[in-house]
């Protein structure tokens, strides 16, 4: 199946598609192949495969801590890249999105870091710095290898920002459900369901709603409302606070798909 | 309230590599700058408080005893020194702060390495009556106590930053993620030449009262314009701000002077344009331009004895003009820094930043090789008060 089909079908078949992230390499590389893996096997839709950067500006603590501890394990983006590769070795199946920021994938070479992309295993791109007005030759290159290139909105995104993002974004559109950064949040803004209403008027793709959620409630309350809900934040707490890393990722992903 | 924008680029430079919580913002910043911009009541406001307040114009010193010595250029001194406040950077920071104001923004968030940026800011934020908190990075609070103080008695809210190398990258990426969370009611006042679209032109604009100044003090005194114009580049607001009025007038020579820490070989530095293997165009805090990192596109960590220039960007519009080659980049070690600013204590009985100094060891490098005409104006852009402590560790008190 080709990359992109393979997002389309699976919201296409599960609603709302649950789609936990990962940072590659935290807190080591074996790890979080393992944690990626049991998630994959407890329920997990569809995945977010962080690449650490040293300036995630766009995250809180949680994910900031993670990235600098796979940086400082020497994690790269060809090694994430590899990652995915023995990820897909292991019949892993669902699709792969992968999250970094846009001065490693420069570094790396745009047309490189495509190509190795597609070639790993890669479903698609969502890099959060990156919004459609400077994406031109990311978005050509992935459209020429049938990979998805996600752009995000925010609550006080414009209507003319809105049509703007869901016509370019492939795959899915992120929906940000705060203006803020990732991280847990006690409580998901009221205006949500009308944010998402006002995307849906111009949307023709499936909507997915990030940041913020970290609990079985919340993710039945976004999922009522959203095509696919993602964790991040609450799954790397998850984690850190268990012995057996693999297993609490299977339990947390087993928690919130219910 | 205008529609036009401005250009988002030079050349290939600048853009906004931000997330999209912040598009929002910054189109409404570039509304209200365009608006105001071209609004002479507001215009009319800040020049008046430039000139009450800022103790605008800033004088044109020639330096006398200093050409004498190095016997060849005639070297004379813009005194961004002796604004309000200590350096160029209350130009920026009144503008913008007096933008906030009219946009009806009551909080105001700003970033500060060696600290003259977030003093500007807390001094435009007490005198406008705005509310002003400080991000800055744990190991610059350290390094540079007394302007923690200094912002502090000026009523703004200091928050040190822990993550990262806790310098001012780091400090720039806690302003953003304050500014993505409270974006409704805050205004991002930067400091430099630098960031996302509008921020690189809207800063030079506000720094470009010192070119103006110049030209016109030049003309008064040796009764033409100067054959070249020195100033040193951490983000860059100093040289944009003398550059920009004598882009047009290509017999001046630009020269802009990058941090040469410990030499541009020992990976100590945050001389971007000077080692090809660490500084590469890239992306960082929202603008594409010449930025130091590793083979990986990590950031890399920089080292300058002077916080001030210790950055691993540089502001986008110099990035252009080298490559079009209408400035010229250089750089100037720690060593040579401290011996320029002793030189100007000596010689001139003025003690500069150690930002400034970097420019002030140009010129003394080069003005030897000049003739007795060549005329050569070195933007001094701040006081040395702040760095005492750092002078006293380096060369014995």
């Amino acid at each position: 199946m080709q990359p992109l089909e393979a997002i389309t079908n699976t919201f296409a078949q599960k609603k709302p598609a649950f789609m936990p992230y990962f940072t590659l390499g935290y807190p080591d590389l074996a790890t979080s192949l393992d944690v990626i893996e049991a998630c994959a096997a407890a329920g997990a839709d569809m995945m977010e495969l962080g690449v650490p950067f040293s300036d995630p500006l766009a995250d809180g603590p949680t994910i900031q801590h993670s990235t600098q501890v796979a940086l400082q394990g020497g994690m790269t983006v060809e090694k994430c890249l590899t990652a995915v590769s023995h990820l897909r070795a292991r019949h892993i199946t669902i699709p792969f999105m992968l999250m970094g920021y846009i001065n490693p994938i420069l570094a790396y070479g745009l047309e490189q870091f495509v190509a190795a992309a597609a070639q790993a295993g890669v479903n698609g791109f969502i890099v959060p710095d990156l919004p459609p007005d400077e994406a031109d030759e990311l978005a050509a290159l992935s459209a020429a290898h049938n990979l998805a290139l996600t752009y995000l909105l925010s609550p006080n995104s414009s209507d003319e920002r809105i049509k703007l993002v869901t016509q370019k974004s492939t795959g899915f559109t992120y929906l940000v459900s705060v203006t803020g950064i990732t991280g847990a949040r006690q409580e998901l803004s009221q205006a949500l369901g009308d944010f998402i209403r006002r995307v849906r008027v111009h949307a023709n793709g499936p909507l997915a709603v990030g940041f913020g959620i970290s609990t079985r409630a919340q993710v039945e309350a976004v999922g009522a409302l959203a095509d696919g809900v993602i964790i991040g934040s609450a799954l790397i707490k998850a984690v850190d606070a268990a012995t057996d890393k693999a297993e609490a990722a299977a339990r947390f992903v087993q928690e919130m798909v219910g | 309230m205008t529609t036009t924008t401005l250009p988002k680029k030079f050349g290939p430079y600048g853009g906004q590599f931000v997330p999209e919580t912040l598009m929002p913002a910054l189109a409404e910043l570039e509304a209200a700058y365009l608006h105001y911009r071209a609004d002479p009541d507001f215009q009319a406001e800040l020049d008046h408080l430039l000139q009450t307040y800022v103790g605008r114009p800033t004088p044109l010193s020639y330096a006398k005893r200093l050409s004498a010595k190095l016997g060849g250029a005639q070297i004379y001194l813009k005194r961004e020194d002796l604004a309000h406040s200590g350096a160029h950077k209350i130009n920026n920071a009144l503008g913008q702060a007096l933008l906030a104001q009219r946009m009806g923004k009551q909080r105001i968030i700003a970033e500060t390495g060696a600290g003259q940026h977030g003093v500007a800011t807390a001094t435009a934020c007490a005198l406008l009556g705005l509310e002003c908190v400080v991000y800055m990075g744990t190991v610059d609070m350290a390094r540079q106590a007394p302007n923690v103080f200094r912002m502090r008695l000026l009523g703004a809210d200091v928050r040190g930053v822990d993550s990262g190398s806790q310098t001012l990258k780091d400090a720039i990426n806690e302003a953003i993620r304050d500014w993505v969370t409270n974006v409704a009611d805050t205004y991002y006042l930067l400091g430099s030449a630098l960031g996302p679209h509008p921020y690189p032109t809207m800063v030079r604009d506000f720094q470009a009262v010192i070119g103006r100044e110049t030209r016109e003090q030049i003309l008064a005194a040796a009764g033409r314009l100067p054959d070249s114009i020195v100033a040193c580049v951490g983000g860059g607001s100093n040289a944009i701000g003398i550059f920009h009025d004598f882009l047009p007038d290509e017999a001046v020579d630009l020269i802009g002077v990058e941090a040469g820490g410990e030499g541009v070989h020992s990976g100590k530095h945050a001389a971007r344009f000077a080692d090809p293997a660490i500084g590469r165009p890239g992306v960082l805090h929202g603008c594409y331009t010449y930025v130091m990192q590793d083979q990986d596109g990590q950031i890399a960590l920089t080292h300058s004895i002077s916080a001030g220039l210790d950055y691993a960007a540089v502001g986008p519009e110099h990035t252009q003009l080298r490559d079009l080659e209408r400035a010229f980049y250089t750089s100037a070690t720690d060593e040579e820094a401290l011996q320029a600013f002793q030189a100007l204590c000596e010689n001139e009985g003025i003690i500069p930043a150690l930002e400034s100094s970097h420019a002030v060891a140009e010129a003394i490098k080069r003005a030897p090789t000049l003739p007795p005409d060549h005329i050569m104006v070195v933007n001094l852009s701040g006081r040395g008060d702040k760095d005492l402590d750092t002078v006293i560790g380096a060369i014995g008190g």
